[in-house]
């Protein structure tokens, strides 16, 4: 479904990405791990359209998406819940969801709210409240929601747990295992390593802008160089 | 002595009103651009001028009306395009340069298309002053209050209401996100310089047949709607809104208990209170938000 093969991009003359080769596929949960530093938010930026990409392709679905502006990857079924949540703070959080909904114009966006707000009761609760009123994890479920609105045949996540509690990092996992079982493709990329790995099909581990494993998820957490890099065991 | 105060009272609302719109002007594209159009002031021009000469050519008021509000969006759209957008990758402080190239370049033009001369514009309904408690107040001055009050409140309807209008207030916030929405930032950008364009343009309209109009009446309204966002807290639609009431009625109470030559003065004298002592403004956010 997605193909990133050679990805290379550049901050000024720092590479940040070394020639990325990555495959995800329909209906798999890939987990892209490493340390702070290590580009997996440059990877990320690059798939969303905000990052210029100065060497590589990426093919969404067949189809060369490199040169298609960030505006438009959503419109193909690309959605990013990015790092730190980015809720629109001022604006209430139905608001949000329905800005999340921007590009699908049509009466079934009031019936895509209801279902949000089944599947996240306290987004329901919370409804008329601005954005940047909510917990950290309230914030991190309607940034979630907020990307399931526009209906995403590929989901990419950008660290979902950071700033969490435990208990909340527990919740958000288990919420993107459910994503998972109803059959959305997804690309989680994650400091938690552990966690990732846990949930995930398939992982790739990130060093310095270049990809040093690629395995299962399970294979991963066994592996004794991921455990004592990642994993401090 | 009350009637003397109402008197004041009324002429700062009527210009404060206009003051207000081209604050709001300010507030929208500072927000979707934090860039300060200093071409605002133009736009008040250009809609006052273009409708009296469409009125001096013939058109019913109403039809030159509407021609010279759509003439200005379209001066404020190719402002958008041809002098901020090429420089989309340079610095704010920059492209509020450019603007202001925008204001003197506009200025040459209008003074090209028309002339150095003052033009006039007849009151929407008949110049029969209104007494009201002993003071007096021209009809055109309740069309300046109820058409700025409108405006406001389509402007507010638009922005809490429509989809388009929520994009536009996300892209403010942050522009990052709003592209991952698929809102097209720059779209928003160039309907932020059309909607600023229109605002200026009711305003220069409606003041017009009070206070004529000429192919440099923009500098003063354009710089003292700056004031009035300054004073609000730039980028709050409902601070330039009082900002804009403040400095007119400030102005008009100046010259009239004061001086009539410090009338200028007084609204630069705010700004300058304003950034000493609450850079914020009224209504500025002080940056507290949860992170």
């Amino acid at each position: 479904m997605l193909e990133i093969s050679g990805l290379t991009s550049h901050y000024g003359r720092i590479q940040a990405l070394k020639g990325i080769d990555v495959t995800v596929n329909e209906g798999e949960l890939v987990a892209l791990v490493g340390a702070n530093g290590a580009g997996k938010t440059t990877l990320l930026r690059c798939l969303s359209g905000v990052q210029p990409v100065s060497g590589g392709t990426i093919r969404f679905e067949g189809r060369d998406i490199t040169r298609v502006a960030g505006e438009d990857r959503v419109r193909l079924g690309i959605a990013q819940v990015p790092e730190g949540r980015q809720v629109f703070g001022a604006l209430s959080v139905e608001d949000n969801l329905r800005l999340g909904a921007y590009c699908r114009h049509g009466p079934d966006v009031e019936a895509d709210i209801k279902r949000m707000y089944a599947q996240f009761p306290i987004l329901k609760t919370k409804r008329n409240q601005a954005a940047g009123t909510l917990s950290g994890g309230q914030q991190q479920m309607l940034a979630l929601a907020r990307a399931l609105m526009s209906h995403p045949r590929l989901l990419l996540l950008d660290e979902p747990s950071m700033g969490l509690a435990p208990r909340l990092v527990a919740e958000i996992f288990r919420i993107i295992e459910t994503l998972k079982s109803e059959g959305t493709t997804i690309f989680l990329v994650e400091q938690n390593a552990y966690a990732a790995l846990a949930i995930a099909d398939r992982g790739y581990v990130l060093e310095t802008g270049q990809v040093v494993l690629v395995d299962s998820g399970t294979q991963l957490l066994a592996n004794d160089k991921v455990k004592e890099a990642y994993l401090g065991q | 002595m009350f009637a003397e105060f109402l008197q004041y009272l009324l002429s700062g609302i009527t210009v404060g009103a206009i003051y207000a719109l081209a604050g709001l002007g300010f507030a929208i594209i500072y927000n979707s651009s934090h860039v300060i159009n200093f071409a605002q002031g133009e736009f008040i021009m250009i809609g006052g001028m273009a409708t009296s000469s469409l009125v001096a050519a013939g058109l019913p008021l109403w039809a030159a009306v509407l021609l010279a509000v759509v003439i200005t969006m379209l001066v404020g759209v190719a402002v958008e395009f041809f002098a901020v957008r090429p420089a989309r990758n340079a610095d704010v402080v920059a492209v509020i340069i450019i603007t202001i190239g925008a204001s003197i370049f506009l200025r040459g033009l209008a003074q090209l298309i028309w002339d150095k001369e003052s033009h006039a514009l007849p009151s929407f309904s008949g110049d029969a002053p209104i007494h009201l408690l002993g003071a007096t107040i021209v009809p055109q001055s309740l069309w300046v209050i109820g058409v700025s009050f409108l405006s406001i409140l389509v402007l507010g309807w638009f922005f809490n209401r429509t989809l388009f209008g929520k994009a536009m207030l996300a892209t403010a916030y942050n522009r990052l996100a709003a592209q991952l929405m698929g809102i097209r930032v720059k779209r928003v950008l160039t309907a932020s310089f059309g909607m600023s364009a229109i605002l200026g343009a009711i305003g220069g309209i409606v003041i017009t047949p009070i206070t004529y109009t000429n192919y440099e009446a923009g500098v003063m309204l354009g710089l003292k709607g700056f004031s009035a966002a300054v004073l609000g807290g730039l980028g709050n639609g409902l601070g330039a809104v009082v900002g804009g009431l403040i400095v007119g009625i400030a102005e008009s109470l100046g010259a009239g208990y004061i001086s009539s030559s410090y009338k200028d003065a007084i609204a630069f004298v705010i700004i300058l209170f304003v950034l000493f002592f609450m850079p914020n403004g009224l209504f500025g956010k002080r940056g507290t938000e949860r992170v």
